[in-house]
C-alpha cells in the first residue's frame, strides 16, 4: 500500500484529479459532477475554535433555562428541552424520546467537544489519544445534530399555541436562535480537514 | 496504469467561479487500482484487502461495502412505516371541550384553515412532501444505479445531495409533538399526549437518512464510465 499525495479522487463520482494549490478561501470543484473537491481553510482555522467555544456558552443557556412559558386559566406551565423529552419517555415512547435526545442535545455536544478538543489538540505536539476515534466520531454524527430543525420546530409549536393560551418565548428561545447560527459556521468546517492540519504540522 | 497519466486526464480542475462541466471523461480512482479513504480522502494506490489507512486507520474501501442492498432494505422499511405515519395520530389534545386527535395531514390543515398559511407551507414541505419527495428519489437512484443507466448523470448527482440536504426537515414534526406534549400538561383544562403515528414517523425520517448514508453515489458513474471504457 502506497501513498499518492500529488492526486486526489472526488467523493462523489470518483474521479481523479491533480490536488490543485488553492489561495485564501478558494474551493475546487470536481470537473464531473460538480461536487466540492477541497476548499482552503486557512481562514477558517483561527476563527472555528471562538466560535465553537461561543456555541458552548449558548448550548448551556439553551439547555438548562425554560424554551417557552405558557400562561392558561392562570395556570403557567413551563419546559425546557430536557424536561420534555423525559416526560415523552416517561409517557412510553423510549424510542421518540431518545432520537430527540440524541439529535438535538447529545450530538450538538459531542461535536462541538470533539471539535474543540481536536483544533486545540492539532495546534500542539506530542500524543493526543483518541485523536482518530474523535475526528471519525465527529464525520459520523455531523449529519445527525439538528438544532436548526428543533428551533423551527419550536416557532411552529409557538404558533399552535398562541390560539389557545398566552405564550412567553423564554431566554432559551433566544438561546437556540445564536446557537443555531453559530453551528451553521462551525458545521461548515469539514472535520476531514483537520486531517489536512495534522500532516502539514507533522510535515 | 501510471500516475502521469492520470495528471493529464485530471487537469479539467476548475475555479469556484467556472460553471460546471458535465461528462465521465475523466478516470476513476477505481480505474486506476486507486482506493480513496472515505474519511479523510488520502488516496492510496495497490490497496489489498482489509487494509486500513494509513492516515486515520479507518478500514479502506473502494466503494461503501454492500451499498444498494442496504439502502433497499432501509428505503423498503421505511416505505412500509409510512403508511402508518400517515394514518395514526401523531398526538391527541384533551381539553375541557373534549379529546381531538391529530394526524400529519390533519395539523397542517388545521394550520392552513386558522389563517397561518405560511406555517401550514413550512409544515407540509417539511412533513408530506420532503418524506415522498426522498423515497422516491432513493427508489429512482437505486433503479437506474443497479441497471447501470447513462440517463441524466449530472442531474441524479444533483438530486442525491438534494436528498441529503432535504432529509433531515422532516424531524420538525417530532419535535414539534415533544415541546407540546413536554409544555401542554395542565390538568383539567389541556393535555397533549404523543400518538404512535409520531414514533412511525421518527422512523421514516431516520430510516430514510441511513438509506442515503448507506447509498454510494459513485455507483451512479460507475455504469456510464465502464460503458464508456469499453467502446474506446
Amino acid at each position: 500500500m502506497q501513498e499518492v499525495p500529488d492526486l486526489l479522487a472526488c467523493e462523489e463520482c470518483d474521479a481523479v484529479h491533480r490536488r490543485p494549490t488553492l489561495g485564501r478561501n478558494e474551493v475546487a470543484f470536481c470537473s464531473c459532477c460538480g461536487a466540492e473537491l477541497e476548499r482552503d481553510m486557512s481562514a477558517y482555522r483561527t476563527s472555528v475554535l471562538p466560535l465553537a467555544v461561543a456555541s458552548l456558552f449558548m448550548y448551556v443557556i439553551a439547555n438548562v433555562f425554560p424554551i417557552v412559558e405558557m400562561e392558561l386559566q392562570g395556570i403557567a406551565s413551563r419546559t425546557t428541552l430536557i424536561g420534555s423529552v423525559f416526560f415523552l419517555n416517561s409517557e412510553g415512547m423510549p424510542f421518540v424520546a431518545s432520537l430527540v435526545l440524541a439529535t438535538t442535545v447529545l450530538f450538538p455536544l459531542l461535536q462541538l467537544l470533539a471539535l474543540i478538543y481536536l483544533l486545540v489538540a492539532v495546534t500542539r505536539s506530542g500524543y493526543h489519544p483518541a485523536f482518530n476515534l474523535l475526528t471519525r466520531l465527529l464525520q459520523t454524527v455531523r449529519p445527525w445534530g439538528m438544532v436548526e430543525v428543533f428551533l423551527l420546530g419550536v416557532i411552529v409549536a409557538l404558533v399552535k399555541l398562541t390560539n389557545m393560551a398566552t405564550v412567553v418565548p423564554g431566554v432559551a428561545l433566544w438561546a437556540f436562535g445564536a446557537l443555531t447560527i453559530l453551528l451553521a459556521a462551525v458545521s461548515s468546517f469539514n472535520p476531514r480537514y483537520i486531517w489536512r492540519i495534522a500532516l502539514l504540522k507533522q510535515a | 496504469m501510471s500516475t502521469t497519466d492520470t495528471a493529464n486526464t485530471a487537469d479539467s480542475l476548475r475555479s469556484a467561479s467556472q460553471t460546471a462541466q458535465a461528462g465521465p471523461s475523466s478516470k476513476t480512482a477505481a480505474d486506476l487500482g486507486m482506493v480513496a479513504c472515505h474519511h479523510c480522502a488520502t488516496l492510496w494506490k495497490e490497496v489489498q484487502a482489509h487494509d486500513r489507512c494509513g492516515c486515520c486507520d479507518a478500514r479502506l474501501h473502494a466503494r461503501k461495502p454492500d451499498s444498494a442492498n442496504r439502502a433497499w432494505a432501509l428505503v423498503i422499511a421505511a416505505c412500509i412505516m409510512y403508511i402508518p405515519a400517515n394514518t395514526l395520530p401523531i398526538m391527541t389534545t384533551a381539553s375541557l371541550l373534549g379529546e381531538q386527535q391529530d394526524t400529519i395531514m390533519s395539523g397542517i390543515i388545521y394550520f392552513w384553515v386558522s389563517g397561518s398559511w405560511a406555517l401550514a407551507a413550512i409544515v407540509f414541505i417539511a412533513s408530506f412532501l420532503v418524506p415522498l419527495f426522498k423515497l422516491a428519489a432513493l427508489i429512482l437512484l437505486l433503479i437506474t444505479a443497479q441497471r447501470r443507466s447513462k440517463w441524466r448523470l449530472l442531474q441524479r448527482a444533483k438530486l442525491y445531495r438534494l436528498v441529503e440536504v432535504t432529509g433531515r426537515w422532516s424531524m420538525l414534526d417530532v419535535f414539534v409533538v415533544t415541546l407540546l406534549t413536554g409544555l401542554v400538561q395542565i390538568k383539567g383544562f389541556a393535555t397533549v399526549y404523543a400518538g404512535p403515528g409520531i414514533a412511525a414517523f421518527a422512523a421514516v425520517v431516520v430510516l430514510t437518512m441511513l438509506a442515503s448514508l448507506s447509498f454510494d453515489p459513485r455507483m451512479i458513474w460507475d455504469a456510464a464510465k465502464t460503458k464508456a471504457g469499453k467502446r474506446a
